[in-house]
């Protein structure tokens, strides 16, 4: 097939843009969560996102609304993990391992529950963003939506917070506001793009991006930009080499990241970056 | 008009209190000194002022406000404590973090704190480029930029050379004294607390101490609890200072 007969498929122009707002969505979220030292969030999230999605396939809901039914567990899941990191019991990364492990049990169980691992289960766990529907086309419209506004209008407060939480406190920021806003945004980023990469691969889509932005050494606003264009150009590459060479598209998207991290880290030690 | 007033103030760690019946009160243009030993309480006793920390007994007012109502930040400058832990990693420029938390961003404010901390040459420059010194240097200057009313510092200098030392005290000095600015130093060096704070308030869990030098200086439980070698190193830095010498 030629490249430019594959645009004339209307799944594979709804699987462009849902995978381009996706990609956007994830790199902006996972530049304040690499930076925080949340990397692992995604993973922990990504496995409640397997329960949630047993359960709901358990439940009887139609494949079309799966990925809006699960939303809400992965969100109180999200907030699980705040609520646990900041009790100053639990570190954070332990807060994640046990969100983490409750949702993989609970997947377990219920595909159990359901005569076994199914082909529906099976399909969420690699994704296929080739299969986004319009209603996820749409949810990733509004949280594309949400997302950016929120970074405009809270620019200064996410940036103080990010760099140093306790000062952004004396400084007047309401961190628990914020904090609240970015875990919301993170549990369904997660499952948005559980459909582009799949449970397995949640986590390269809000890691990767900015871990390859953060290595052009560039100032806070020009990192995030860095890694909304690297995030797309992954995307628009795996997509496009997916569908040529019939491969998984969610695979191919997070080959392409690590391609591009691997490149940066290269040009970075052959050619040291002027400044 | 106090500036800070702090009653009655307990706070625990896991159940073990850190502080404990804390009080004492700030007036405007103060220059007040907070000391004592390591874990004595004095970051934590600054981090319930600030409302990093929520106390379990007693209360915090800030320019006459309760911290729970407490809306006038920029009012605050803080420098904290632990620059070392400062992610050297993070993508951003001294001049962003200078100018964090300005709702305005002042360019002519920038310029002239910039060039007050002999930093100008450092405003592009990543922070994880710079030394722990320009660092604190940066931080400084952020917690400067907008004039604020009142200073807190903890532990400020740890990490500067003794030049930049003693331009973070003689900035720091001017603006208490010419400006009126209230300051809150808390440091190990007696020497400084004694050169340039004129109040007192000597922790270790709880108050051992709160006054003026003269009281401190003159005070025989003071030399009892503290022995008389430390209280001579600070009352004869303290003398040597009124004295302008």
């Amino acid at each position: 097939m030629e490249l430019s007969g594959m645009f004339n498929y209307e799944f594979v122009q709804r699987a462009f843009l849902a995978g381009m707002l996706i990609a956007v969505i994830c790199s902006i979220l996972g530049v304040f969560l690499v930076l925080r030292r949340f990397s692992l969030i995604g993973d922990g999230l990504a496995h409640v996102t397997f329960g949630s999605v047993a359960v709901v396939i358990l439940l009887g809901v139609s494949p079309a609304y799966i990925t809006l039914a699960a939303l809400p567990l992965v969100t109180l899941s999200s907030l699980a993990i705040l609520k646990l990191t900041r009790s100053r019991l639990i570190q954070s990364d332990a807060a994640i391992g046990i969100v983490s492990s409750a949702g993989i049990a609970t997947g377990i169980v219920m595909a159990s529950l359901s005569n076994g691992y199914n082909v529906d289960l099976f399909s969420y766990l690699f994704g296929n963003i080739l299969t986004v529907t319009r209603t996820e086309l749409l949810l990733s419209l509004i949280v594309f939506i949400i997302v950016a506004a929120m970074v405009i209008i809270f620019y200064d407060d996410l940036f103080a917070v990010t760099f140093d939480e306790e000062l952004a406190r004396t400084m007047g920021v309401k961190t628990n506001r914020i904090n609240l806003i970015l875990f919301i945004l993170t549990a369904v980023a997660a499952v948005l793009a559980m459909k582009v990469a799949g449970i397995m691969l949640v986590s390269a889509m809000l890691i990767l991006p900015p871990l390859i932005a953060l290595q052009l050494s560039l100032n806070f606003k020009m990192t995030i930009i860095a890694a909304v264009l690297f995030s797309i150009l992954s995307v628009v590459c795996g997509i496009i080499f997916a569908f040529l060479l019939n491969l998984p598209a969610g695979g191919t998207i997070v080959i392409f990241n690590i391609a591009f991290l691997l490149l940066v880290i290269g040009a970075k030690k052959i050619l040291p970056l002027q400044r | 008009m106090n500036i800070i007033s702090v009653d009655n103030l307990t706070f625990c760690y896991n159940g073990m209190e850190v502080i404990s019946d804390i009080s004492f009160a700030v007036k405007k243009g103060e220059y007040l000194g907070i000391a004592g030993p390591n874990g004595s309480g004095k970051s934590t006793l600054i981090k319930n002022i600030l409302g990093i920390l929520q106390p379990q007994k007693g209360s915090v007012n800030v320019f006459g406000q309760s911290l729970i109502s407490f809306n006038q930040w920029n009012r605050i400058g803080y420098l904290p404590q632990r620059i070392s832990a400062l992610n050297n990693h993070f993508p951003c420029t001294a001049k962003e973090i200078i100018l964090l938390g300005m709702t305005k961003k002042n360019t002519t404010a920038l310029k002239r704190i910039l060039e007050r901390m002999g930093i100008a040459h450092l405003s592009a420059r990543l922070i994880g480029e710079l030394s722990h010194g320009e660092q604190q240097r940066v931080m400084l200057a952020r917690a400067l930029i907008s004039q604020p009313d009142l200073l807190i510092f903890d532990e400020p200098t740890t990490a500067l050379d003794p030049e930049t030392r003693d331009i973070f005290y003689s900035i720091t000095d001017e603006m208490n004294r010419v400006n009126g600015t209230t300051i809150v130093l808390v440091t190990h060096d007696t020497g400084v607390i004694g050169k340039y704070a004129r109040n007192l308030l000597y922790l270790d869990k709880k108050v051992i101490f709160s006054g003026t030098f003269e009281d401190f200086c003159s005070s025989p439980d003071v030399t009892g609890f503290f022995g008389l070698d430390s209280q001579h190193i600070i009352c004869h830095q303290h003398d040597k200072t009124e004295a302008g010498i």
